[in-house]
């Protein structure tokens, strides 16, 4: 049994997962049916959007940047310290791809704000 | 155009000669300012300038570089820049004149508005309306009371944000956060992916300010010790902080003597909470709630100087941008009427009235009591016929103040003074309910809103009140 609480939205219900003797995932206190996919994931595979920010070596402003989708939580800070040493140059745009599939993960590292 | 005359007018207070007039004058290019901007255009005023100090548009969501932003508006988790981007792009498309690295010095009651840029040098113009949008800053260390020497390495936990977010500085190596507001624990998170080892994280009361989530995933994800009823009680250190001493303190937040615990750090945050950025506003005489520390308006945001709108954090805090923006939009619409419907084209001499005169010393004194009623009477007669709102019981302030119409639905939002579970919050008037939701929980930290329909708005007799029961303990 697990008690966690979800992250998905502000509302952050606080849930309990279960796993029955078959293995199958139960999953309460979810106002809505995200709370049990994240319930189960947080069992499975624990997943997280990485915010961060890379230099950019042509202007005096960091460049925000995000993974395009989760990646495991246990690489979130290795995959932030390969961020604090990738350079990136303007003009960017917001989806630009700094850093592709970064940590084999699958998950691109892309710009969140446009730089002229 | 005397530029001569702009040119040399320098610090003083006289106000430059006014050079221009425009319809609606935003200060501020925050997420409020932008989305009472682009709402004016689209409502059918297009002379429109927004006047922001920083270098570029967005407001604190360019620092804010996490997620967590739009889920009600966008219907997808955005972070603060884009969120900040897809109104900066709004503005943009429409060609919406704004000016950056200009500062605004100065706005009167009879809406001449000053500002100062680099290029420009001083200006004044008088504007048909003028629309409040610059946002809050942080408590800062002297409303907090820590003893002990004043070495560097105590910054603002946003100071803190915009150093590493957008200048790629870090203030330190070594951290303790005092406060776990949100901007607090996101801070946690963020110093520690940058390398950097938070040690702690002490809030005062014994439960949390911020949002559960960010305690789960700005701390837990991290292993960062929650020290709940905790306070920072001697700083160390003579030029840069070596470290500092904490305390577990009692019911009444008073330090218990033996729990002293010192904690070797190199840097303190400090997360207390932000405040509306009203200075502005007084200038102008718009009378302020003590509670939200904002402007007191009615349901068009207008304040009650006639034709200052305002909207957003310097209104009251906003935890959720979308509801900011939802603000901006309002202000928008009513500031713009205000312009079509002629009374902003007063000459500004006419647009003085008494009752901003009167406003002006209400304000002047808003933190006694006497000054909170001496101002609801001002704004009483400053929007004659209105209808106020007055929150009893937990409910500790509600925006806005008073309703001028019944032939529009008008959303309240309040925010209450302790938490409640299973809730039922009742707007009323006389004997007649006019809204009535259950709610499962309300917190302080989480602000709410009621809608109440311009049907029943109209059987409204008197003032409106705006209080919650909980569910009797069987
Ligand atoms: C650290 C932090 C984290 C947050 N996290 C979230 C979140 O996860 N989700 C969410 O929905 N919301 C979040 N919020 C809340 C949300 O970002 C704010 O409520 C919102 O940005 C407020 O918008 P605003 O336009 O009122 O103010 P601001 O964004 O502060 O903009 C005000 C603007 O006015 C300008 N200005 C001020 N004075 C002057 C002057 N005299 N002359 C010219 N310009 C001036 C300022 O430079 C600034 O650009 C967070 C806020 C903070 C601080
Ligand atoms: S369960 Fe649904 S409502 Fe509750 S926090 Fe998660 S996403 Fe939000």
């Amino acid at each position: 049994m697990a008690d966690m609480t979800c992250i998905i939205c502000p509302v952050g219900c606080s849930l309990t997962a279960l796993k029955d003797e078959n293995g199958v995932i139960k999953v309460t206190g979810n106002a809505c049916p995200r709370g049990a996919k994240y319930a189960e994931a947080e069992l499975t595979n624990p997943v997280r959007t990485l915010t961060d920010i890379v230099k950019l070596t042509n202007r005096d402003v960091m460049l925000s940047v995000k993974s395009n989708a989760p990646i495991p939580k246990s690489l979130l800070l290795e995959a932030a310290a390969i961020l604090s040493t990738v350079n990136a140059a303007a003009p960017v745009k917001t989806g630009d791809v700094i850093v592709k599939d970064i940590l084999g993960t699958g998950a691109d590292i892309v710009a969140t704000k446009d730089v002229d | 155009m005397e530029r001569s005359d702009i040119m040399t007018t320098n610090e003083s207070c006289v106000t430059a000669p006014v050079t221009k007039k425009v319809d609606v004058v935003i200060i501020g290019g925050g997420p409020a300012g932008m989305a009472a901007a682009v709402s004016a255009y689209k409502s059918g005023v297009t002379d429109i300038l927004i006047l922001e100090r920083d270098e570029r548009l967005g407001g604190i969501l360019n620092q804010c570089i996490h997620q967590g932003f739009g889920l009600h508006k966008f219907k997808e988790e955005l972070t603060g820049p884009e969120y900040a981007g897809r109104y900066i792009k709004e503005v943009l498309e429409l060609g919406i004149p704004f000016k950056t690295g200009a500062m605004v010095t100065d706005v009167t009651a009879d809406r001449i508005v000053t500002y100062k840029s680099e290029d420009e040098g001083e200006v004044s113009i008088v504007a048909g309306a003028v629309i409040l949008a610059m946002g809050a800053r942080e408590r800062s260390r002297g409303q907090l009371n820590i003893p002990g020497t004043r070495p560097q390495g105590v910054y603002t936990a946003g100071t803190a944000q915009r150093y590493v977010n957008v200048k790629g500085y870090m203030p330190g190596r070594r951290i303790v956060i005092l406060g776990s507001g949100d901007i607090g624990l996101i801070m946690a998170r963020r110093m520690t992916l940058e390398g950097a080892k938070v040690m702690a994280v002490c809030e005062l009361m014994p439960y949390s300010g911020g949002l559960a989530r960010n305690i789960a995933q700005c701390l837990n994800d991290f292993d960062i010790p929650l020290l709940l009823s905790h306070t920072v009680t001697d700083i160390h250190g003579k030029k840069r902080i070596t470290g500092v001493t904490i305390s577990a303190v009692d019911g009444n937040r008073n330090p218990i003597p033996g729990t002293e615990q010192y904690i070797e750090c190199d840097t303190l945050l400090l997360s207390c909470g932000l405040l509306p950025e009203n200075e502005l506003s007084k200038k102008a005489g718009v009378a302020l709630s003590p509670v939200t520390g904002g402007a007191i308006v009615n349901d068009r945001r207008e304040t009650s100087v006639p034709g200052i709108f305002s909207c957003g954090n310097v209104l009251h805090i906003h935890d959720l941008v979308d509801y900011v923006s939802d603000e901006g939009e309002l202000c928008g619409i009513f500031a713009s009427e205000f312009v079509k419907d002629n009374r902003g084209t007063n000459r500004p001499s006419e647009a003085v009235s008494s009752e901003a005169v009167k406003s002006d010393e209400a304000s002047s004194e808003a933190v006694t009591s006497e000054a909170v009623k001496s101002e609801a009477v001002t704004y009483e007669e400053a929007s004659s016929g209105a209808i106020a709102v007055v929150p009893e019981g937990i409910v500790r302030y509600s925006v806005p103040m008073t309703i001028t119409q019944t032939a529009r639905d008008v959303k309240i939002f309040f925010r209450v003074s302790r938490s409640a579970s299973d809730v039922t919050v009742t707007a009323a008037s006389g004997n007649e309910v006019l809204c009535s939701v259950r709610k499962k929980r309300v917190a302080p930290g989480e602000m709410e809103n009621i809608t109440i329909k311009a049907d029943r708005l109209k059987t409204a007799a008197g003032e409106i009140r705006l209080f919650i029961t909980e569910k009797e303990v069987s």
